[in-house]
């Protein structure tokens, strides 16, 4: 079985697509000989040349429109958008153009534009450099949006983004560019809107995509010596949402713990959170729990950073809480501040 | 310049001129109950979609603007499906989804109308690098007002296309205000077309009250993209006639103003060229404007006999399959 990086599988999964397809190309800053912020790109430019490697200037707002206009006239722009925090400045092409356009244009337009971005923090780059801003596209119709957490994923779900006829935001995570796994050689698609689970368990679900799914995995390790079985779903596209899968699972389990890098307010927790209240609410044996970032602009200093970001040990505590949550306790509280 | 040519402009910009009025008097009636929303008429501005389009073969690309309804019919719309969309109907060209101001036919090269200022600029940029990357010899004319021009993705994208040579026709539509600001009040320029310098590409002013004088500086500019030499910049100083959307009354600018700009109305100044010069007879000119008459009120009562969409409609192409 043949193992190998993040970052490799992207650039197999890219390299695979512009071979098998003239119409792929990649655009974006500092994409040819320097490969990229982050050497995703690396030899990319000696490869395919020029013409199919784009090297442009610093122009996000446009850069997204003009790979619109190159969409709906024939090619499979891949764009890439060096930091998450960069693509505010894509946001009116995006929001009211390339998630839109086939709906207002009554289905005779196709986008198939796919955007890469690195999102993340754990690099000490403080504020405008380390956010992961996904859960404010998943309130964009018209836009799908995947978050790999695996090599294989990666690949898998990059091929299926750059074969996909409507726009898709593909966000990779900095800090899982050089962590190994089984990747295939030849090219394969997975499907968007199936969710993977990753460890099978049956007192609570945690719910996680991208990084927080390896500290997900790591603090199911540390409960299960705790005697909790925790079930780690990973969501790997969450627009579709795969919200099947995690009610199913809820349905099992009784307990839900949302687990996301980016910030807590009106994030992918709290849809998740509505969602299952929605659908499986007799189910719930304690409260939903949901881990996140803090509501705070991303600081620089490591002991700052480090406790605005989810951790394993953060994760665990959200499930212990469960545990000690009883609904007599809850009724005792309710009476005592009645007879107040 | 061919008798028939000119005709066919006098046809389309008159066609623009009744489509726009029919428009304009449902929004007047004392109750509006067939058309919805607000609308960006075009009434003044003809001669720039006219003299534009008529340098452009039916697979060029054209990107277009709020006030798009003279673009689209320019670049071969059709009326019935124009109006159906204002309408509101499931046989406009959105299917009732866009409305006036987003709409568009990739069949016939329109990329499309949104209410985003500026917005089409970048994706008309988009639609020529296509173009060199396919190695065709289309070309992109890219229609947008004085108030785009300072939204940043007009800078950025004019320095991208010159840069990278492409294909594309900038058409600016000056007609002298931004909603309610004048370009007095938003320009330390005299001229927009003096930004294309700072990109190194051409820049040139037309009256875009007269047709054929859009039609030779943008025809100009639309060979110069098909030879390979990139893009250009063509200002075409114009006026709408009526207010900014339904529910301006116009307080920012003088009625001295606007009739000194309609004593240059664009289509009678064609009318009076082509009797003038004998180029055709009042009785044909009569002719037109019957023709275009009665293609106004057949797309008025296409659009009122058309089915409404319906609630089970509204998830639909949302995404392809």
């Amino acid at each position: 079985m043949r193992t190998t990086y993040y970052i490799k599988a992207i650039q197999e999964a890219l390299t695979q697509a512009m071979e098998a397809d003239e119409t792929v190309f990649l655009m974006g800053e500092d994409i040819g000989v320097y490969g990229g912020c982050f050497g995703v790109t690396r030899g990319m430019l000696r490869r395919f040349g020029k013409k199919r490697v784009v090297e442009t200037p610093m122009s996000e707002a446009s850069l997204l429109g003009v790979a619109i206009g190159a969409a709906v006239t024939g090619l499979k722009p891949v764009l890439e958008i060096m930091f998450m925090d960069f693509i505010t400045l894509c946001m009116d092409q995006i929001v009211n153009h390339a998630s839109k356009m086939r709906y207002i244009y009554g289905g005779t337009v196709s986008v198939p534009l796919v955007i890469r971005t690195a999102a993340g923090a754990g690099k000490r780059y403080a504020s405008s450099h380390s956010q992961s801003l996904e859960a404010m596209f998943m309130n964009v119709p018209g836009l799908k949006i995947a978050a790999p957490s695996t090599p294989y994923d990666a690949k898998g779900l990059l091929k299926a983004a750059i074969d996909d006829p409507d726009p898709v935001l593909f966000v990779e995570h900095k800090l899982l560019y050089w962590t190994k796994g089984h990747v295939p050689r030849e090219p394969y698609t997975l499907p968007f809107g199936v969710a993977a689970t990753r460890r099978h368990g049956n007192d609570v679900t945690i719910v996680a995509h991208s990084r927080m799914v390896s500290a997900a995995l790591a603090a199911s390790e540390t409960l299960a010596k705790e005697g909790v079985d925790a079930e780690v779903i990973d969501l790997r596209t969450l627009s579709p949402l795969d919200t099947d899968t995690i009610t199913a699972s809820v349905e099992k389990t009784g307990r839900l713990v949302t687990v996301e890098e980016g910030y807590l307010c009106n994030g992918i927790g709290a849809e998740i959170s509505a969602r299952v209240a929605e659908r499986a609410f007799p189910s719930l044996k304690a409260p939903i729990v949901r881990v996140g970032g803090a509501d705070v602009p991303i600081p620089y200093s490591p002991p700052l950073e480090d406790a605005a970001i989810p951790q394993t040990a953060d994760i665990v505590r959200a499930v212990r809480t469960l545990f000690k949550w009883r609904f007599s306790q809850a009724v005792a509280v309710r009476r005592a501040e009645r007879s107040k | 310049m061919k008798a028939g040519e000119l005709l066919e402009y006098y046809r389309q910009m008159l066609l623009i001129r009744e489509f726009e009025r029919a428009v304009l008097s449902f929004f007047e009636a004392k109750e509006c109950t067939k058309i919805f929303g607000t609308t960006h008429l075009y009434i003044g501005q003809e001669a720039v979609a006219v003299g534009a389009c008529a340098c452009l073969d039916k697979d060029d690309y054209i990107t277009s603007t709020h006030r798009g309804h003279g673009h689209f019919l320019a670049k071969g719309g059709d009326p019935r499906r124009i109006m159906a969309e204002l309408f509101g109907r499931r046989t406009g060209y959105s299917k009732g989804r866009g409305g006036t101001q987003h709409m568009g036919d990739i069949r016939i090269g329109h990329l499309g109308s949104n209410g985003i200022t500026g917005g089409g600029i970048p994706i008309a940029t988009g639609a020529a690098f296509s173009i060199k990357y396919r190695g065709t010899t289309q070309v992109v004319v890219c229609f947008f007002g004085d108030g785009a021009v300072n939204e940043g993705v007009f800078h950025e994208s004019l320095n991208m296309a010159a840069l990278w040579n492409l294909p594309v026709i900038y058409v600016c539509e000056n007609n002298l205000y931004a909603m309610s600001t004048p370009v007095s009040a938003a320009f330390p320029v005299k001229d927009i077309a003096e930004r294309a310098r700072a990109y190194n590409m051409p820049g040139v002013v037309s009256d875009g009250m007269d047709v054929l004088d859009v039609k030779e500086k943008v025809g100009a500019a639309v060979q110069r993209a098909r030879e390979g030499r990139g893009p250009s910049l063509v200002e075409c100083k114009t006026y709408r006639f009526v207010g900014h959307s339904k529910s301006d009354r116009c307080l920012y600018r003088t009625r001295e103003e606007e009739a000194q700009w309609r004593r240059r109305d664009p289509i009678h100044l064609l009318k009076q060229r082509l009797i003038e010069h004998e180029l055709c007879t009042p009785e044909a000119c009569s002719a037109v404007e019957r023709h275009v008459k009665e293609a106004v009120e057949d797309a008025v009562r296409y659009a009122d006999e058309s089915p409404w969409p319906s609630a089970e409609d509204l998830y639909g192409d949302l995404f392809a399959g």
